[in-house]
C-alpha cells in the first residue's frame, strides 16, 4: 500500500455541521499532482474541519474526497497514506528522532534494512544528520518541525497537508522553513495542501491559494491573481491591504462611488451594474488619472516605504504607501496622489 | 533569621511541629524494634537485633509476609487490568450512565470498610472463598480500584490526543496506537496506579481479617500478634513494612505520576 506516490485531490461537495455552526458548505476543490495548494482564511473559516476530512479525522455529513483517483471519504486515516504535520508537531515525545522517522514505516511492516536507509534518506534530506538519537524535547522548535516533515514524508505519501506548522516559530526561522518546504515538495513533486491565516506566508509559498470564510470557498486563484484580481471584497480586504469602495458602472470605463466620487477604471463592465473597487496602497503615485487630495491623518515610517492614511474630500479615506524617500510628511499635511485606470481592479 | 518576617517564621516553627507529630510514631517505633527488653518499653534499655532474628526464624511471619506480597501484586494487577479500561471510558467516552459510572468507581473510598468486609464476608462464605488467597485479591481490587480510576483518569485528562491521531495518520491501527504510543506515554501514571494499588492491599487489614480465615496476610498477623502476645517483634515487623512501603513511594516519585496531579 505504500509506494503509490504523489497523487492529485478531489474534493466534491464537502458538507461538515458541528451542531448550529455549519463548518464546510459544500465546498469542492481541486489539487493537480504536485501542485502546493494554500487553504487560506481567519480562525473558523473552516479550513481546519476540512483538512481533518482530508485526513480522515472527521467524517463529512456529505460530498466526497478522492484521491488519485479513488474514493477515501470513508477510509479510516490509517489506511490513507497521507502525511501530515500538525500545528503543535505531534511527535512522539518517548521516541527518538529516529523512532519517530521509522513509526510510518514500522507501521508498514517495512524491513529493517530499508527501514533504517529510508530514514536516514529523509533525515539527510531536513538536514539533521547526527540528532538520530535525541528526544523531541531536545530539539528547538525548528529542528522540531524538521522531524515533523521527515515523518510525514518518509513513506511516500500521497498528500502532505502542512497544519499551519509554522506559527510556532520566529521570523527569521519562519522565512527558512518556509523555503525549505517549498523546496523539498518541488523536489519530491508532493502534492500538498497548506493551511494558512498568514496571506503573507501563503503568497511566498503556493502555486495557488484557496480563500476561506464561513465554510465556504470564496476564490481559488493563482497568488497573483488573488492579490490582483480578488473576487470579492472579503478575498480583497483579506489578503493584503487594500483600499475597497462600492458604486455603480455609469458608463464603460467610469465608475460613480457611493461616496460621491468617479473613478475611471480599465473595466468594460456594462453601465448600471453595482460594482467594488479596489486600489491597493502601493499602486498609488504622484499624478495619475485619477486624483486624491488628502490630508494626513497618520504617517508611518516602515524602512523602505511610508505608509500614509489620508482624508480626502467627501469622507472618503485612504490606505497608500510611498516610497520612503525625503522626509516622513507630518500630520495635517495636504498631499496630493493619483492612480491609474488599469491599477484599480473592479469586481 | 534577618530580614524575615514575623509570619514566616511563624509558618516554619507551625511546620517543623506537624512534621514532628507526624514522625513521631515512626521515631518511637525505630528504636523499640532494636530493644533489648522482652516488652515495648520506650526508651529502650539497651540494643540488639533480638526481635529481627524472631521476626525472620518464625516461618508464620515469613509466610505472612510473602503472602501480603503475592497478594498485593495480584491485586495490582488485577485492578490496573480493571481500572485502565474503565479510566478510558469515563475519560473518552459518551454514554448513557456515564457520570453514575464515575461515582460508583469511587464509592469504595466511601463505603466504609467494615461494612463492605461485612458484605463481602456473606457472599464469599456462600461461594466457599473464605480463607483463599484468590477471595483476598479479589475484595482488595475493589478497595485499590479507586486509587487506579483517578490516577489514570488524570493523566487521560492531560493526555495530547493529536498524538493518537498523529499515529493514526502515519498508518498505525487502533491497537497499535495504543500499544506504541497510547499505553507507552502513560507509563508514568501506570507505575503510580499500580503502585498505589500494591500498597492499599499491603496495608489492609480490616478486610484481611474478615476474609483470611487461616492463612494470615501481614497486616493481619500483626494484629493477631498484638492480642496475643506483645513483644517488640510487632516493632521490628512494622520497621519491616515501613521501609518496604517507602522504596514503593520513591519509586512512585522515581518513575510514576505524582500524586499532587492526580489530586486535581
Amino acid at each position: 500500500m505504500s509506494n503509490r506516490g504523489s497523487a492529485d485531490l478531489l474534493i466534491e461537495g464537502v458538507g461538515k455541521r458541528f451542531g448550529e455552526v455549519m463548518a464546510l458548505n459544500g465546498v469542492s476543490l481541486q489539487v493537480a499532482q504536485g501542485e502546493l495548494l494554500t487553504i487560506l482564511g481567519p480562525s473558523g473559516s473552516g479550513k481546519t474541519t476540512l483538512l481533518k476530512v482530508v485526513a480522515g479525522f472527521e467524517t463529512p455529513d456529505g460530498g466526497t474526497v478522492t484521491v488519485g483517483g479513488e474514493e477515501i471519504t470513508a477510509l479510516p486515516p490509517a489506511k490513507r497514506d497521507i502525511g501530515m504535520v500538525f500545528q503543535n508537531y505531534a511527535l512522539f515525545p518517548h521516541l527518538t528522532v529516529q523512532g519517530n522517522v521509522s513509526f510510518p514505516l514500522e507501521m508498514r511492516n517495512v524491513a529493517r534494512a530499508e527501514i533504517d536507509r529510508r530514514v536516514a534518506e529523509a533525515i539527510a534530506m531536513v538536514e539533521l544528520k547526527g540528532y538520530e538519537r535525541r528526544l523531541p524535547r531536545q530539539l528547538s522548535g525548528g529542528q522540531q518541525q524538521r522531524v515533523a516533515l521527515a515523518r510525514a514524508i518518509v513513506f511516500n505519501p500521497r498528500l502532505l497537508l502542512l497544519d499551519e506548522p509554522f506559527g510556532a516559530l520566529d521570523r527569521k526561522l519562519r522565512e527558512t522553513m518556509q523555503l525549505e518546504v517549498r523546496r523539498l515538495q518541488r523536489k519530491l513533486g508532493l502534492t500538498t495542501i497548506f493551511i494558512a491565516h498568514d496571506q503573507e506566508e501563503a503568497l511566498v509559498l503556493s502555486d495557488r491559494i484557496a480563500v476561506m470564510n464561513h465554510g465556504t470557498i470564496q476564490q481559488v486563484a493563482t497568488t497573483t491573481e488573488i492579490y490582483e484580481r480578488p473576487a470579492n471584497d472579503f478575498v480583497a480586504d483579506f489578503v493584503g491591504e487594500s483600499n475597497i469602495f462600492h458604486g455603480t458602472v455609469s458608463a464603460p470605463g467610469t465608475v460613480a462611488l457611493d461616496n460621491g466620487r468617479t473613478l475611471k477604471v480599465a473595466s468594460s463592465l456594462p453601465a448600471g451594474r453595482k460594482v467594488g473597487v479596489l486600489m491597493r496602497p502601493e499602486r498609488f503615485s504622484p499624478g495619475g488619472a485619477n486624483a486624491f487630495v488628502g490630508e494626513v491623518l497618520e504617517a508611518v515610517y516602515l524602512g523602505t516605504s511610508f505608509k500614509l492614511r489620508l482624508a480626502c474630500e467627501g469622507g472618503m479615506e485612504l490606505l497608500i504607501r510611498q516610497p520612503a524617500k525625503g522626509s516622513l510628511p507630518g500630520t495635517g499635511a495636504r498631499i496630493e496622489v493619483g492612480i491609474e485606470p488599469d491599477a484599480i481592479h473592479v469586481f | 533569621m534577618k530580614g524575615k518576617p514575623l509570619s514566616r517564621r511563624l509558618l516554619i516553627v507551625a511546620g517543623a511541629l506537624i512534621y514532628l507529630f507526624l514522625m513521631l510514631p515512626i521515631l518511637v517505633v525505630f528504636p523499640i524494634s532494636l530493644s533489648s527488653a522482652p516488652y515495648l518499653q520506650f526508651p529502650p534499655p539497651g540494643l540488639s537485633w533480638q526481635w529481627y532474628e524472631r521476626y525472620l526464624d518464625d516461618p508464620q511471619w515469613i509466610d505472612a509476609t510473602w503472602r501480603s506480597l503475592y497478594i498485593g501484586g495480584a491485586t495490582a494487577v488485577l485492578a490496573l487490568l480493571l481500572g485502565v479500561p474503565l479510566a478510558f471510558s469515563l475519560v473518552r467516552g459518551r454514554y448513557f450512565g456515564r457520570v453514575l459510572v464515575d461515582r460508583l468507581a469511587l464509592a469504595p473510598i466511601i463505603v466504609p470498610t467494615i461494612i463492605l468486609s461485612v458484605a463481602v464476608y456473606g457472599v464469599f462464605a456462600k461461594l466457599k472463598l473464605i480463607g483463599a488467597w484468590y477471595g483476598l485479591v479479589l475484595a482488595h481490587t475493589v478497595l485499590a480500584l479507586p486509587f487506579v480510576v483517578l490516577v489514570m483518569t488524570a493523566g487521560l485528562r492531560d493526555f495530547d490526543r493529536s498524538l493518537e491521531q498523529a499515529a493514526e495518520g502515519l498508518g498505525a491501527s487502533r491497537w497499535r496506537t495504543l500499544s506504541r504510543v497510547t499505553l507507552p506515554l502513560l507509563r508514568p501514571s501506570l507505575v503510580s496506579a499500580g503502585l498505589l494499588a500494591f500498597i492499599s492491599s499491603f496495608d489492609e487489614v480490616v478486610v484481611a481479617l474478615f476474609l483470611a480465615g487461616a492463612n494470615m496476610t501481614l497486616p493481619k498477623k500483626m494484629f493477631d500478634n498484638i492480642l496475643m502476645e506483645i513483644d517488640p517483634t510487632i516493632a521490628s515487623v512494622s520497621v519491616i513494612q515501613i521501609l518496604l512501603v517507602t522504596v514503593v513511594m520513591v519509586l512512585i516519585g522515581r518513575f510514576g505520576r505524582g500524586l499532587r496531579d492526580s489530586a486535581r
